[in-house]
């Protein structure tokens, strides 16, 4: 055959074809992987929600104990108004798209999209997990790099921290991202969000001072990360703290 | 092509000079250690040696994918646009990786996080595309990549080994001096702390210019004398 290789028409055909056929690779395999890949930051986001109660789960098992602990999930405004519709039980399955289901809150985007934390949307999950009730929320901040997010359960009384989980995008490993290790999450376990009625947040604090009853250490040499962590946590959780304090829930 | 004019019988599949495609990048022609290609993700994700094993099938499997791909090619690739033509079938090949790591190692995908795309820059695979598959028939390609690999798979392990061990006393994920909880045991009791500094990139290139000091004093003949 005598075909030209460094032709223009044999270049512009040869790179046609190859992207016509690399095109059509990659689109096939990001579809037939795409259910995997969902049923795994789904069920991880279950894991997390679960585990901050105190639950020893694998991700496998996560949407069956979603299914079985979550006995409801709804979204509150900042004012702690339960958004119309929102209020779900476990007999609701979580479909896709469905704005007005708490599980399908993208934290994320809201937090770095919606600029006024007054206009974001903060799902609740109350979880039952034996014989008590846990209410457990998302938190979602800045760390040094980029996003720490996080779970924290509260007891029945509205006030005292049953359990937290942490994790990160990309805090550097050995410092900030030790926030996502047990012994950065323990501490919280206990602490309360308020005294007296008046809310108070937890504060991570440098390492040394005497802490009370709302203060955990922070991480030596994960100042930015410790200071994300405590700003998400008193952001967010005084929109749960009104909501759990005046709500039905908490009363009987 | 040389090799097809001098030996017109079929070349046993590991003949001498095959067997040499696997084992030179392992010591001799270290894509690291010698050639200093692949620094970057050598330094990065070499703190826990899980992600270094996973890092390495990664690049393992780019490397073969994409020298076998282009060998195929190689005859029907217009020079004028070959770069552009090697750079799609890497990108093509890393985006599969990454898609089957998200898919089916989820929490080790989240580890290397964007280290896998970056396999894309990982001058390595560029390089034995350009240098050897190009001119090779498939077979030899394979091997050379194979070869490659693991010879980039093996830097990253020993990295990472004594990365994981000073920085986290872990192998694994494995406790091996004692645990250092509340209460600490084993080492840890007497007064032994994790190197924090073992966990950062920089201790990785003080690995590596160790271990290229002990290669090149083993082996004299890999002295530059210039």
């Amino acid at each position: 055959m005598a075909i030209n290789k460094e032709s223009n028409g044999y270049v512009i055909g040869f790179s046609i074809v190859m992207v016509v056929v690399v095109g059509a690779i990659l689109a096939g395999v990001a579809m037939a992987l795409q259910p995997a890949q969902k049923a795994n930051v789904r069920n991880e986001k279950m894991q997390n929600i679960l585990q901050a109660t105190g639950m020893e789960l694998d991700r496998d098992e996560a949407s069956d104990k979603f299914k079985k602990h979550v006995s409801k999930r709804l979204i509150l405004d900042y004012y702690g108004n339960v958004l119309e519709g929102s209020e779900m039980t476990s007999e609701d399955e979580i479909k896709d798209g469905n704005e007005k289901d708490a599980f399908n809150v993208d934290m994320l985007k809201e937090f770095k999209t919606i600029k006024n934390p007054k206009d974001r949307n903060y799902p609740l999950f109350v979880v039952d997990y034996k014989d008590k009730t846990y209410y457990v929320a998302p938190v979602q901040g800045q760390g040094l790099w980029a996003a720490v997010w996080g779970y924290i359960a509260l007891e029945e009384d509205g006030v005292t921290i049953a359990g937290a989980v942490f994790d990160h995008k990309s805090e550097t490993p050995g410092l900030g991202a030790e926030i996502a290790q047990k012994w950065f999450q323990e501490p919280f376990i206990g602490k309360k969000i308020a005294e007296n009625g008046e809310y108070t947040g937890i504060s991570v604090i440098k390492p040394g001072p005497q802490l009370d009853e709302h203060s955990v250490d922070g991480i030596s040499g994960g100042t930015f990360t410790s200071v994300g962590v405590d700003e998400m946590i008193k952001r967010t959780m005084v929109v749960y703290f009104n909501y759990l304090s005046s709500s039905e829930l908490t009363q009987n | 092509m040389s090799t097809e004019t001098v030996e017109k019988e079929k070349e046993p599949l590991f003949s001498k000079k095959n067997k040499a495609l696997i084992t030179d990048p392992l010591s001799d022609n270290n894509p690291i250690t010698i050639q200093v290609l692949g620094i970057c993700s050598a330094l990065a994700v070499t703190v826990k040696m899980n992600n270094a094993l996973v890092m390495s099938l990664s690049v393992l499997a780019v490397l073969i994918l994409g020298n076998l791909v282009v060998s195929l090619m190689r005859n029907v690739i217009p020079g004028r646009i070959r770069i552009i033509v090697q750079l799609v079938v890497v990108a093509s090949l890393v985006i599969i990786v990454d898609q089957v790591l998200k898919a089916y190692v989820y929490d080790v995908s989240k580890q290397l996080s964007v280290f896998v795309g970056l396999i894309i820059t990982n001058c390595i695979i560029m390089g034995r595309l350009e240098a050897f598959a190009l001119g090779n028939k498939p077979w030899p390609s394979i091997l050379d990549g194979i070869g490659n690999g693991l010879g980039y798979g093996l830097l990253l392990v020993v990295i990472a080994f004594f990365k994981e061990l000073f920085g986290s006393g872990t192998l694994m994920g494995i406790e091996i001096f004692g645990s250092n909880g509340a209460e600490p045991t084993g080492l840890y009791a007497i007064g032994y702390e994790n190197d924090g500094l073992m966990l950062l990139p920089p201790s990785s290139l003080v690995i590596v210019g160790i271990y290229i000091w002990i290669q090149r004093s083993r082996k004299k003949h890999l002295i530059e004398t210039h």
